[in-house]
């Protein structure tokens, strides 16, 4: 088989990132390989297109059932490799997807435990201590963001037009909701959640860092620096974090009613008991 | 007792919504709703686009007794905006999770139902809910290793998008026939697929592939009952009285991978194709 | 999206709270509070603009008269006929009867 050129944003990010360190697994859709991080040894997985995927939907480097799972096994592998080990190593998800796969095989053979599969991976690495770390270099975009990135403690994004987070793309989205994809856009200029770009999202306060990368395209030696330099910190924040949730997410002004409404839970599970 | 008088007799749980269905699954007398309407959470960014909002943002919060034992229903209403998860009704649930894995922590075994009624993210929230999500599952996660979290759909609307994800993380998930699973909605799949691909109008297509039935007949679902309030309720308790499973669904990934690579993928699957690849093995039994 | 508010003379306040219905299509959700005695307030907010006139009538017929307990009343509609509306108002009414 030819060595296709890949040239995705997830794909380059990854080999520069690990120094083109080899594959850990022979699968064509889902990178997983070792490559030091702040000196200690470190698990970086990506996911790429695969034009000859068996699943014909999932040709464009969409999450599908296979890469669902694989993901889901080769963040299962890495907690197994360190369950004894008194410091886990930390998992770097380098994040560029476009979309999950839709299509009727996906659904038929249940693509919703595929990704499933993936999330709880990601989660229970987290809960067990590994420091999971989410890179968004490209596209982070609903169901395959669940799957590979969401579950992470720390997210880190670049600032780039390229660079976008979303539930759903915008023709589909304008069908399901009955209306013109310019009117959605026009909504997303005034509704922060609902806009594409990466600037509106950070506004959100999900995002741990937003870094300024020259050429995300195509980084030179100064880009790279500064995106381990990102990653390395995020390695410290979390071993310093007393806990291994999500709960940093929520601090942004935007999140006000996610606090509120824990606040009142909280108040209120123990009442009249 | 003949077919007809049990269908007469049967307390239909799909015509309850949210609020009713979580009454119906509880100990009588037990029921307290927290977070509720008269707290008035209304979703600021529907209010924001100038349309109508609900008190509870679409969730029901109840916490109560499940055959004794201490336990958190969360209750999405499908009549809502299609119960899509915004900022509020994701972190109703989400929050409640949360504090269920903290109870467990502390030495207390509460353990949770989610009732899913959702079409996934409501896009008017987008990113807020695809967020809120996350934590749905993060939480989940978490929750489940203390005690089951037990997943219902019943229909009408059934479990799609990022909450169907998160239904595929609970420990055991029960399903009516009139139920739907699946991530990516028909219209979604026609949208970007074309018709061919996934035909929207097809309503057998959908729920013979995606109903109830299929899915727990290829063990993607632990049991499709009856649209009956107390077949629920029971199926519900016996599945707690089960305890946390060794493994989870989820976590069978060299199982569900080694079925597919049983998969003929040059053709569109029937549903007898899906049977005959998720056998005994990715079902988990042993 | 419209929004509309009434006052109507009422009797003693409710003796509880309540809510009946769901913000679906062509339906509504009705909140129900004890309110001030002697007086009921009614707040609407519903998704179709300019039938201001029948919702006064309606709520008219319905608590004009006067004689039910004070509440606070809040409408979250979603396009429910005018025979909806009335149903999920005594409804609400009953649920805290009972």
């Amino acid at each position: 088989m030819m060595e296709q050129l890949q040239t995705t944003r997830g794909a380059m990010w990854l080999r520069l990132l690990t120094g083109s360190a080899p594959a850990l697994h022979d699968w064509p859709a889902v990178r997983v390989c070792d490559a030091p991080l702040a000196g200690q040894p470190a698990r970086w997985i990506a996911v790429v297109p695969d034009p000859d995927n068996r699943f014909p939907r999932a040709r464009n480097g969409e999450v599908g059932l296979v890469e669902g799972w694989q993901l889901a096994q080769a963040v299962q592998e890495t907690i197994a490799l360190d369950r004894d080990a008194p410091l886990k190593r930390p998992i770097v998800a380098v994040i560029d997807v476009p979309s999950q796969a839709y299509g009727r095989r996906e659904e038929a053979y249940g693509i919703h435990q595929a990704l499933a599969g993936a999330a709880g991976a990601y989660a229970q690495a987290r809960l067990a201590g590994h420091p999971v770390i989410g890179l968004v270099v490209g596209l982070a975009m609903s169901g395959a963001f669940l799957a590979h990135g969401y579950q992470a403690n720390r997210l880190i994004a670049l600032d780039d037009p390229g660079v976008m987070v979303h539930a759903m793309g915008k023709a589909s989205a304008a069908r399901v909701t009955l209306r013109t994809v310019e009117a959605l856009e026009g909504l997303a200029e005034r509704v922060p959640p609902m806009a594409y770009d990466i600037r509106n999202y950070a506004s959100l306060g999900l995002l741990w860092k937003v870094l300024q990368a020259a050429n995300p395209a195509q980084p030179d030696e100064q880009d790279l620096a500064l995106v381990y330099a990102a990653l390395e910190a995020a390695l410290a924040d979390i071993r310093d974090a007393p806990e291994h949730g999500l709960a940093g997410r929520l601090q942004g002004p935007h999140r006000a009613a996610s606090r509120r409404v824990r606040a009142l839970l909280e108040t209120q599970w123990e009442a009249a008991d | 007792m003949s077919d007809i008088d049990k269908f007469l007799k049967r307390d239909s749980f799909i015509e309850r919504n949210a609020r009713s269905r979580a009454q119906a699954l509880l100990d009588p007398g037990t029921f307290r709703e927290l977070a509720g309407p008269f707290e008035r959470l209304y979703s600021p960014w529907l209010a924001m686009q100038h349309l109508v909002t609900q008190a509870d943002d679409g969730v029901v919060v109840a916490k109560g007794l499940l055959d004794g034992a201490p336990t958190v229903v969360l209750a999405i209403e499908g009549g809502f905006q299609g119960g899509s998860m915004g900022e509020i009704g994701g972190a109703k649930i989400a929050g409640s999770l949360e504090l269920a894995a903290r109870d467990n922590r502390r030495g207390t075994p509460t353990q949770a139902v989610i009732l899913f009624e959702t079409g996934g993210v409501r896009l008017q929230e987008a990113n807020l809910g695809l967020a809120a999500i996350a934590e749905i599952q993060a939480a989940i996660v978490d929750l489940r290793r203390y005690r089951p979290v037990i997943g219902v759909s019943a229909g009408t609307v059934g479990c799609y998008g990022g909450m169907s994800i998160a239904a595929g993380l609970c420990s055991y998930l029960v399903l009516t026939r009139e139920a739907r699973l699946g991530l990516n909605g028909p219209q979604v799949i026609e949208q970007e697929a074309g018709v061919a691909e996934f035909d929207a109008r097809n309503r057998a297509l959908i729920w013979s592939l995606t109903g109830g039935e299929q899915r727990a007949a290829t063990g993607l679902a632990d049991a499709c009952v009856d649209d009956d309030s107390a077949a629920i309720r029971a199926t519900v308790t016996s599945l707690f009285a089960r305890g946390v499973p060794e493994r989870h669904r989820s976590e069978r990934a060299a199982e569900f991978l080694a079925a597919l690579a049983q998969a003929d993928t040059n053709v569109q699957p029937e549903v007898a194709d899906v049977r005959a690849v998720y056998t005994t093995t990715a079902k988990g039994e042993a | 999206m419209e929004k509309l508010e009434y006052t109507f003379a009422a009797g003693q306040p409710a003796q509880g709270r309540s809510v009946t219905g769901v913000v679906a299509s062509g339906d509504l959700e009705v909140l129900l509070e004890p309110g001030a005695a002697g007086t009921t307030t009614v707040a609407v907010q519903t998704s179709v603009d300019g039938y201001g006139g029948n919702w006064t009538a309606l709520l008219e017929r319905v608590l004009g008269p006067g004689t039910l307990p004070a509440a606070r009343i809040e409408i979250n509609d979603n396009g429910a006929t005018p025979g909806v509306v009335r149903m999920r108002i005594e409804q609400a009414f009953e649920e805290v009867r009972s």
